[in-house]
């Protein structure tokens, strides 16, 4: 079977490049900015512990800038641009809609809805606070749109989920509108986290996610081959011996921690969960198993690279990373469209 | 995408409708099958329509009895009484109804040629492109929108913003179609409108980010939806927009009808696609533009009035007078809710979508356990 080996070979060599490409966004995203650093002074900086500046020969600004400023924003841009490359990849499986995405099942209308509120109610500024809310918020709609499309004869249709999604969004975007109109502080916080941006956040945010972003890679993993069956039709697969109940819950859990997670962390960001699996299935082919963990590494590699050029092209000041994706993103999702042979889930 | 249908097969209307022999209304080769049961629902429709407007107009601060409100608009009524209602209430309900009717219809218009349920003008972007222009002149004049220029600017910017989005989305879904023609596909007009929206939604936030704090309040306010600021000036050009598109749509009707079953069967049938299908959006795009010109992108409602149409008479399509009722009604029947029921001042666009929102839920959910949808 002289194509199945040629699969292997484009997947294989695909894992390896983007590894190395990877590697290269994080050195980048370290490197540039307002002040560009030298690749030496960032080596230094990485490979001197924090813990000991007196034995650090290159420390000083450019150690600081990269330990209290970039690392964080990397290693957060990392870990969300994973988690939403990945959930992508799940919900465009389990709803069979090539252009579905966290805001299409209301997780960003939820965690915008309970972060605004939490702020407005206990007066918090720091997202490392209403981070929490924000999480919950993402749970409660995306378990409500899953569960409302699954009422009546247990199975959840592509088109209800959908439709669920968008009266879900439609009602919590309401109930924020209300709160930003009574609160000034309140719209003063919503405002720049509903752009999407991965700086300003202090490294406590990144601890707090990642390990939820973790649980959920994992889950997303386990699910993946189920996933593979699913796109036969409800009914191949039952027929096959997939619990469809089962299959969706574990889906919807994992989906609601990677993008939720992400989503309570750094702002609703358009476009990434969209297009990253496409660019994904182009190197593996429709076998989830792949497509699910490349996902992960392709959307890393993205917001890492729209937000190191949201840096430079913008100097000194910056465009934040959601508003770069969305100038890159939609360009390249009307492509997409265009194509003649549109990829059909 | 959709595969070429034989031309001898014409898809079957659904079980429900077939029966032995309706009544049918024939006007100038126009020919209808008339529904008794549809008509009545029409009917009650139009009565709660007129019953949610006049009590929109007795219901205030100023409460003025039902009574009254026929004398004052025939001419009578007290002086206090006549500016209550001429200056502020009648055009205030007035753009209620236009507003919600044009959002309805254009809604309508969009779902039932482009065979998509979600194919709104909020979810197509043109709503949102109507909001960019809108919010770029309240954050861009600096003021909170007292001056002249400022107060004119919105309204012109927003039907602008709105334009220059559907031609865009137009042009680029413009390409080879499934036949081999060159045209617009309903599928691709909605991908890309869905991506253009995601796109112009974060320019309004990212706008939203640069302004001043009060600049943005106020920016927040109108794009929630908002018919505090109506009066007769915003009226005008939303009516022109509702008039417009009424006449396209009455005119097209037949086409309309045809157009649900399919491009493939449509041109069997002998319609012009492409030419029909431009005309249709593009009075569709003129009524949704001019109606978020006059109170901000009230989300949903040409989403939801459809749909609601759509299940309360059970057609297999959009209804087009029932979905325009029922947007004039959710309109109407929102401000009605915002100015009697909360303590606050509620922006109407909250009511309808915060209605709205559960209430299509619970169709999902019944359509679900019958599993017809």
């Amino acid at each position: 079977m002289p194509a199945v080996a040629t699969t292997r070979r484009r997947r294989l060599t695909g894992l390896v490049l983007l590894a190395a490409l990877l590697v290269c966004a994080v050195i980048a995203s370290i490197a540039l900015g307002s002040r560009s650093l030298p690749l030496a002074a960032v080596f230094d900086a990485l490979t001197c512990p924090a813990g000991l500046p007196l034995s650090c020969p290159a420390d000083g600004t450019a150690g600081q800038i990269v330990r209290e400023l970039r690392l964080p924003r990397t290693g957060l841009a990392l870990i969300t641009g994973l988690a939403l490359g990945m959930a992508g990849a799940l919900i465009q499986g389990y709803t069979r809609n090539p252009l579905a995405d966290a805001g299409l099942l209301g997780i960003n209308a939820g965690a915008a809805f309970l972060a605004v509120l939490s702020i407005h109610l206990f007066a918090l500024t720091a997202p490392a606070q209403f981070i929490w809310f924000a999480f919950a918020g993402a749970l409660i709609a995306g378990a409500v749109v899953f569960g409302v499309s699954a009422i009546g004869g247990g199975k959840a249709s592509p088109l209800s989920l959908v439709l669920a999604g968008a009266a879900v969004t439609a009602f919590l975007q309401a109930m924020t509108n209300v709160v930003v109109l009574l609160d000034q502080t309140a719209l003063n916080s919503y405002r720049y986290w509903v752009v999407g941006d991965v700086a300003g956040h202090d490294a406590s945010v990144f601890r707090q996610v990642l390990p939820f972003l973790i649980l959920g890679a994992m889950l997303a993993l386990i699910a993946a081959p189920g996933l593979n069956l699913l796109g036969l039709g409800d009914d191949v697969a039952r027929g096959l011996g997939v619990k469809l109940g089962r299959s969706r819950a574990l889906g919807l859990a994992s989906v609601v921690l990677l993008a939720g997670g992400a989503t309570a962390a750094v702002g609703p960001i358009a476009f990434l969960g969209l297009i990253v699996p496409h660019l994904a299935r182009s190197i593996t082919g429709p076998d989830y198993r792949w497509l699910v963990p490349y996902s992960g590494l392709l959307g890393a590699i993205v917001l890492l690279l729209a937000d190191t050029t949201g840096r430079l092209i913008a100097r000194p000041g910056e465009l934040q990373a959601g508003f770069t994706l969305a100038a890159l993103g939609a360009p390249f999702f009307i492509l997409l469209v265009r194509r003649r042979k549109l990829v059909s889930l | 995408m959709t595969v070429p249908t034989p031309p001898a097969v014409v898809p079957d209307p659904p079980a429900r409708t077939v029966r032995a022999v309706r009544p049918a209304l024939r006007v100038h080769g126009f020919s209808t099958v008339l529904r008794i049961s549809a008509l009545l629902i029409i009917a009650v429709l139009i009565a709660v329509l007129l019953a949610l407007f006049a009590l929109d107009i007795a219901t205030g601060d100023f409460q003025i009895p039902l009574g009254r409100v026929l004398d004052v608009l025939t001419g009578g009524g007290s002086r206090a009484q006549r500016f209550v209602i001429m200056d502020s209430r009648l055009p205030r309900a007035l753009t209620a109804v236009v507003v919600g009717a044009a959002l309805g219809l254009a809604g309508a218009i969009t779902q039932s040629i482009l065979h998509n349920p979600l194919a709104s003008p909020d979810i197509l972007g043109i709503t949102t492109g109507a909001s960019c222009g809108a919010v770029a002149v309240m954050v861009g004049t600096g003021g909170t929108a007292t001056g002249v220029a400022a107060a004119l600017g919105v309204p012109a910017a927003a039907l602008a913003g709105g334009l220059l989005t559907a031609i865009v989305i137009y042009l680029l879904a413009w390409g080879r179609t499934t036949t081999g023609d060159s045209g617009v596909m309903g599928f691709r007009l909605v991908l890309i409108g869905i991506g253009v929206n995601a796109a112009l939604l974060s320019v309004v936030s990212w706008q939203l980010t640069r302004a001043t704090l009060s600049d943005a309040a106020h920016a927040q306010l109108w794009l929630t939806g908002s018919l505090d600021r109506s009066d007769w000036s915003t009226l005008v050009p939303a009516a022109l927009g509702l008039a417009v598109t009424l006449v396209v749509a009455a005119v097209s009707a037949r086409t309309l009808a045809a157009l649900r079953f399919g491009t493939d069967t449509t041109r069997v049938l002998g319609v012009r696609i492409q030419t029909q299908q431009a005309i249709l959006l593009a009075a569709a795009v003129i009524a949704a533009a001019l109606a978020t010109a006059a109170a901000g992108p009230l989300g949903f409602v040409g989403l939801a009035a459809p749909q609601i149409a759509r299940r309360l008479l059970r057609t297999p399509g959009e209804p087009i007078i029932a979905s325009t009722l029922v947007g004039a009604i959710s309109v109407v029947g929102a401000d009605l809710i915002s100015r009697t029921i909360f303590p606050i001042d509620v922006p109407v666009g909250v009511i309808t979508a915060g209605v709205g929102g559960p209430f299509l839920l619970y169709l999902l959910v019944r359509t679900n356990r019958k599993a017809t949808l």
